[in-house]
Formats: C-alpha cells, structure tokens, sequence
C-alpha cells in the first residue's frame, strides 16, 4: 500500500545523513499525511539507525501523527491569547459539530480536528485553521458555517 | 550582480545602494505578514500591480514583512506620504490609486480611528506606533524580504563590511558587551558575555545557533522579524560567527512558520551567492554556512540543550547544565546560541555603536551588561486589549503606557469589561495585576513581581477572564510538554494539573492552596531545566495576586469571571428584547421564546457554549455562578 518509493526519495534527497532524520519524518508526513508504519521502518533500515529511535521521535514532536488523517485537518490554535478569547468553546463548538473529539478523524474520514499549542497569529484569536487556510476571529457562532465550506457537495454529516 | 571579494566592495556596494532609494518614490506597501496574509493580503498585492499597470503609473508596490498592527490587517500605507489604510480589501485599490495616490485626496473609510472615532492620518501619527521605537523592526514595512537589494538600499551589511574589513574579533565581542544586549530569548544573559565564552573555549570547530523555536503561546515576534528581515537576522548571524569563530551555523525553526523558512532559505542562498556567506567571506580567511533544521513542535526544545539534541536527531531532552553549550555544544563543541531578536539587534549595534545602543533602557552597563536592561523589545500584545500586533518598545516603558496607550485600552470597555492582569513570559510567566501597572518593563523588574520577560508575549486579561482557569491552562499545557526526564517536573506538574482541575469543576479544598504552593517551591528548586524551575509561575503569581478568586472556587463553587463551565448558568434576564437572535444560534436549540416576547433558555438541554452570550446585543443573557444559581432558583 506505502509507496515506499517516495520514502526512498525523501531520504536520498538528506543523502542518508542520520542527523536529517526529523527532517525526513516531517517530510515523510508531509508527502503522506501522516507517518506509515511502513516508512519508519524503511527510514530506520536506511539510515541504519533503529526502530525504537525512530518512534521515539515519532511520538516526542506534536507535528507528527502515527494514524491516516481526515481529507480537510481543522487546527484549532489554542494558544494562550486564542484560550483568553475563547479558544475552548470554539474547539467545543467543532467538536459538537463534527462528532469527534480534538485528535480524532470523523467516520467518513471528511475531517480530522487536531489542536496547535501556537501558530503565531495571536492577533487574529480565536484562530481555526482548515487545509491551510486561516479563519481569524472565529465565534462560537461562526463554526458551522465555516466548516460547511469544506463539506461534501451531497451535504453528508452536516446537521 | 558578482561576488564581493572585499570588504571595501561591500562597503562600496551599500553606500551606492543607499544613495541610490529615492525617498520621493511612489511605493505602496502592502504588509504580508502572515496576520495580514490570513486577511487577504496577497490578493490585494495582485488587485494593487494589476490596476497599477492598466493605469501606466509609475507606483512600486512593495510585499513586506509585517507592520505589526496585524488586529487591522490588511495594512496598506503609502510612501512618502506615510498615509495609513486599514482592513482594505481589492475593491478598494482603484480608489487609493486615483483619488489618494493620483490626486492626493483621502479616503475616510479606510482611515484608522480609535475608540473615540477620531481619524489618524499618517502611519507614525496613529497611537499604536508613535510611542513604539523601531530598532529591530526599523526596515520591516519598507523592505520586501525577498530582496537583498532592498535590504542593502536601506543599509543592510554595512555592519558586515566594516566587521570584516576594520574590527578584529575581540572588538566586536567587546562591542557587544558594552552594548549591555541581554538575550531576548527570554533569560536576559548578556549576549557579549556568551560570545567571549565560545570565542575563548577550546575546540577544533565552533558552532553557532539561532533559536527561532518560537513555542511560547501568544508570541510571534520571532516569526514576523525572520519572515519581514530575515537578512537582519543572517548578518547578525554572520558577525556572531566572525567574533566567536564559528565555521557553522544553524537556525532551528518552528515547521509551522513555512514562511519563515521559505525566507530565510532564499536570503541564505542570495548571500552565498554573493559571496556573504560560504568560504572565504569577502574575500578573507573567515568563513562560515548556514543551514535550517525545522522543529517539530515541542516547547521543550526552546531550551538550549534541548534544542540541541533535537538538532543532532535525538529526542528534545535537556541535559545538566554545566557544561554550558559554550564550553560543551552542539556534537560536543564549542556552540553560541541567541535568539532570533537577539541576533537581530547586532547589525546595528556595529552600526551605531555600543553607546548610543545603550543610551536606550534602563540602568548602567558600564561595569556589567547585568546592569541594566539596553535596548527595545517586541512584545506580542494580544488577548482583551483594543489594539493587538507586534509593538517594539524602549526597555523600562510602563505596563500602562503598553496596554493603554499603544494597546488602547481593554476590549468591550463601553459594555463594562475591566483591565484584571497582563500575563507575560509565557507558559512559565506569571499574572501581573493592575496595581503594577505603572512599574516599568524591563528583565529585572518583571522578574521582581514573580514574572519575568520571556521571549515576549504580553497578553492581557479582563474582568472575565478566570485566574483559576488560566493557571490550570498554563499547568495542563506545561504538562503535555514537560520532556519526562526529571521528577519535580513530571510529578509536580501532574499533581498541579490534577488539583486546579478539581478547582475549576468546584470540587476544589481550601488545604489545596497551600499544597500548590508547597509543589510549586519544590519544583522550582529542584528541576533539571528551566521549563521545570519556571513551571509553577503562573500559579505561583497568580496565588499571590489572585488568591481570592482561588478562595471563591474552592469555599462557594463560584467562579467570579462566569468562565468555569461546570460552576456556571447562563439566564436570559429582563433585558431581552425578543430579537430571537440566540434562539436561531444555539446549537442545542434550548432557547425558545415568540419574537418580541422574553425568552426562556432550558437548563437540561444548554451545554453551556455561551454563544447566546456573545451574539446578545441587549445584555439580555446573564451569568450565575456559585451560590447565585441557587439563590436565583428560588426567586
């Protein structure tokens, strides 16, 4: 399933350097969205270094995810100037919404939401990120619209 | 353009670059930052060149880093006029092109007013700037980053030139200790006194490092000086290397600033092409690479050691400190490591020099850099203030003059909000209360009030937020990132975490306000790091300035800012209008109510999300807490 190939690739271009390896995990997650069981170990024979480092890195960083995630990723900053201005109800807004709690990815595999501690746009708080795209100021009331957007067409999942 | 194979080149580069910027020219400067990019920035960088060509003006528009009043992105001001526009959008640019730029006339709908409505014409005019003072961020606004022209045209590596070709090593690290620069990382070591260390230590190799492993929630200085001046923070770089006589630097940069890393990747490449950067640095003996290492998110890794290990492809895990990174580093040499804000400022202390660097801040630095403060600092001013952004200030201004004068004041005070605290430094800062406002800030004094600078977050608070809860935040955020490794930490923080989340659910003990205390001295004594020793200051400050509202949650189950969800209802009172605004908005559908009539929220079926708080415009939606439920139930 992996395309291994493209983990070849990944770790051809940090030209097998053992101190690349967070760099190539981000990279690896980043060309498969998250972090294949598959790779790691393919990382760890390549860079000759073992498994246990490998995973040990793998679960110490946030940025990396050991689980498919979902089409769209809601980021929700809960920074501390997105919690002063309500961050939480927003995270439980979506979360009611969604029908999933914050790590989780919802059945259709549509969304997956996930929490950042920062992304440094503290001006713009409460701040939800979705596929990249930054929605600034977001209120309670404002969530089921904003994810509408990224609904599917046939409008599955929504209320 | 070829590489320089001199100093004298350089020199001679910039100078001719300098004299060459028309301060006359016609330039629109459209912040890109990433707050203003969030609001649309880029499209109105594409609406401004496309209308500028089909009108044949002769108008440079120039993509910058960010201004800093990001709360009223995108920001748009006009050279050399210095008019400022706010929140414009594409629809607008054929306006400012013909009535502003062609024929001088304003446009009142994209001015700046503040509370009072009155209008601030000009970008130096308007409160949140005038009582700035730009060092760091001085070129942010009229450089595109992307550019090293620009960067040169505005004097940039002249610092470099005359590093290279007139100080020798020694020089430069004396020049910035009499500078009295202390690392903006947040501990306020004096810089200078670092470099000495790594130049005298012994080692085949020397490293230098730039932290930009920007963790602390609610700052983002770090990331706009690399995204707006990433070459600031490379010269810098470069004379640290010279004056310590490092051959290899590093930047460790959060991955979720791409931004941040696209630039200073493009400004790494453009110096080493022109010969800035690699071997024999104009021309001389010195050389020196640079190269980028992306985080992975761990707010540990802000720590040096930590950050450290991360670099060499291990766990984020701090180690004993002695050996410092000075003597014992990055693969076990010689290493300096600063801060993005520290580096930064290293330009133009060569530039100006140490004194007039110093004639800034407070206290004398004469005999020691420990002296005093020198110097400005960013601060992320952010939470319930009026005006959120990045502001640079002069060490020793007053908290007030921040939150009140630049900041203008606290959110929604026309429907009753107060000022409560301003919480600095981060997840390990503490709550500083109004009665301190008029204290002024710099690393010594914050320090005093049981907070401390950190790498500069400011975020302030009203009367609604809960003091109680914010503890339980900062402890429950230091929690997931506290590495493991040392006892006091792990377990204290575990402990901690455990109680204040009793507390916010009412089920708090009075004894508990003395065992946190008793947890938080242990931890501060005996962690490993400073993550550990700094992590019961947000509860630790706000015991100390807040206790009240501890005492409220743990005796009466009543959380006095109405934020602690399970001690609180919300009630529809007298004062709705029947607007059915809540009714419509309420995810659970327990208000109901006929249109002009008062309407009645279901207790059973309210989740308490409070978004009929936030969309009343009539204060028609009420908080209990505590006894009040009750005594409300009986009415």
């Amino acid at each position: 399933m992996v395309e291994l190939g493209k983990v070849d690739q990944i770790i051809e271009k940090y030209a097998g350097d053992k101190t690349s390896v967070l760099a190539i995990l981000q990279d690896v997650q980043a060309a498969f969205n998250y972090l294949p069981r598959e790779a790691m170990n393919r990382i760890g024979e390549k860079l000759e270094i073992p498994m246990t480092q490998v995973a040990s890195l793998a679960t110490f960083f946030h940025a990396f995810s050991l689980t498919p995630r979902g089409k769209n990723i809601v980021t929700v900053c809960m920074g501390t100037a997105c919690h002063v201005r309500g961050a939480p109800r927003v995270l439980a807004e979506i979360e009611r919404e969604l029908a999933v709690k914050g790590g989780e990815t919802t059945s259709d595999g549509e969304f997956t939401v996930e929490t950042v501690n920062c992304v440094g746009a503290c001006a713009l708080g409460p701040l939800v990120i979705v596929n990249g795209n930054y929605h600034g100021n977001i209120n309670t009331a404002d969530v089921v619209e904003m994810l509408h957007e990224y609904k599917p067409a046939t409008g599955e999942g929504a209320k | 353009m070829t590489k320089f194979t001199t100093p004298a080149q350089l020199t001679d580069h910039v100078a001719k670059a300098k004299a060459a910027r028309d301060p006359n020219k016609v330039r629109v400067s459209v912040c890109a930052g990433t707050g203003c990019k969030a609001s649309g920035a880029d499209a109105l960088i594409a609406a401004f060149q496309a209308e500028i060509e089909a009108r044949g003006l002769d108008v440079e528009v120039l993509s910058t880093g960010c201004h800093g009043f990001c709360e009223r992105g995108p920001l748009v001001v006009l050279h050399p006029s210095g008019v400022l526009y706010q929140k414009v959008k594409p629809r607008d640019v054929a306006d400012i092109l013909e009535k502003t730029v062609q024929k001088g006339e304003l446009l009142p709908r994209l001015q700046y007013r503040d509370e009072s409505r009155q209008i601030f014409e000009k970008e130096h005019d308007v409160p949140f700037y005038k009582h700035q003072e730009r060092i760091v961020f001085a070129m942010n606004g009229h450089i595109d980053p992307r550019s090293i022209d620009d960067y040169f045209s505005m004097g940039g590596y002249e610092a470099l030139g005359k590093v290279v070709g007139q100080m020798k090593p020694d020089q430069v690290v004396e020049e910035v200790i009499a500078s009295g620069l202390r690392g903006r990382g947040g501990a306020g070591f004096p810089a200078g006194w670092k470099w000495r260390f790594t130049r005298q230590a012994e080692g085949d190799r020397k490293y230098l490092i730039c932290n930009a492993d920007e963790g602390d929630p609610g700052a983002f200085m770090d990331r706009s000086v690399l995204e707006g001046n990433p070459h600031l923070v490379l010269e810098g770089m470069i004379i640290g290397a010279y004056a310590c006589g490092a051959s290899e630097g590093f930047i460790y940069v959060r991955n979720e600033y791409p931004m941040a890393v696209r630039h200073i990747e493009l400004a790494i490449a453009k110096a080493t092409e022109l010969g800035l950067l690699g071997q024999h640095i104009l021309g001389t003996d010195f050389s020196f690479n640079v190269h980028v290492n992306r985080g992975g998110g761990a707010f540990v890794c802000g720590e040096e050691t930590a950050l450290i290990a991360s670099i060499e492809g291990r766990r984020g895990s701090p180690r004993v400190r002695p050996p410092f990174p000075a003597q014992k580093g990055l693969w076990g040499k010689p290493t300096n490591i600063n801060n993005v804000e520290t580096w930064a400022n290293v330009p133009t202390i060569i530039n100006r020099g140490s004194a007039w660097f110093a004639g800034t801040g407070t206290g004398d630095v004469s005999k020691s850099p420990l002296g005093g403060s020198k110097g400005t600092k960013i601060f992320s001013l952010v939470g319930k203030v009026n005006n959120t952004g990045l502001v640079e200030v002069p060490m020793g201004i007053t908290l007030r003059k921040i939150v009140f004068d630049i900041g203008g004041g606290i959110k929604d005070s026309k429907k009753g909000r107060t000022f409560k605290a301003v919480q600095t430094g981060g997840p390990s800062g503490g709550c500083i209360p109004d009665a301190y406002l008029d204290n002024p800030v710099d690393f010594d004094e914050l320090a005093k009030l049981g907070s401390m600078m950190g790498s500069g977050g400011m975020i302030v608070m009203d009367d609604r937020t809960c003091m109680v809860e914010v503890a339980r935040y900062f402890v429950d955020f230091l929690k997931e990132e506290s590495c493991g490794k040392c006892t006091p930490c792990r377990e204290g923080l575990r402990a901690m975490s455990g109680i204040l989340n009793r507390m916010v659910r009412g089920q708090g003990r009075h004894e508990d306000l003395d065992l946190l205390e008793d947890l938080g001295r242990t931890m501060k004594t005996a962690s490993l790091c400073q993550l550990g020793q700094t992590a019961a200051n947000p509860v630790l400050s706000t015991l100390r300035y807040f206790r009240h509202e501890y005492v409220e949650h743990v005796d009466h189950a009543r959380c006095p800012a109405g934020q602690c969800i399970d001690l609180i209802e919300y009630r529809i009172n007298e004062q709705c209008t029947g607007c059915t605004i809540c009714a419509k908005k309420c995810p659970t559908g327990a208000i109901t109510g006929q249109n002009k009539e008062r309407h009645v929220l279901d207790q059973g079926k309210c989740v308490r999300c409070g978004v009929c708080f936030d969309v009343c415009n009539f204060n028609g939606v009420s908080i209990l807490s505590g006894p009040e439920i009750a005594g409300k139930a009986k009415e």
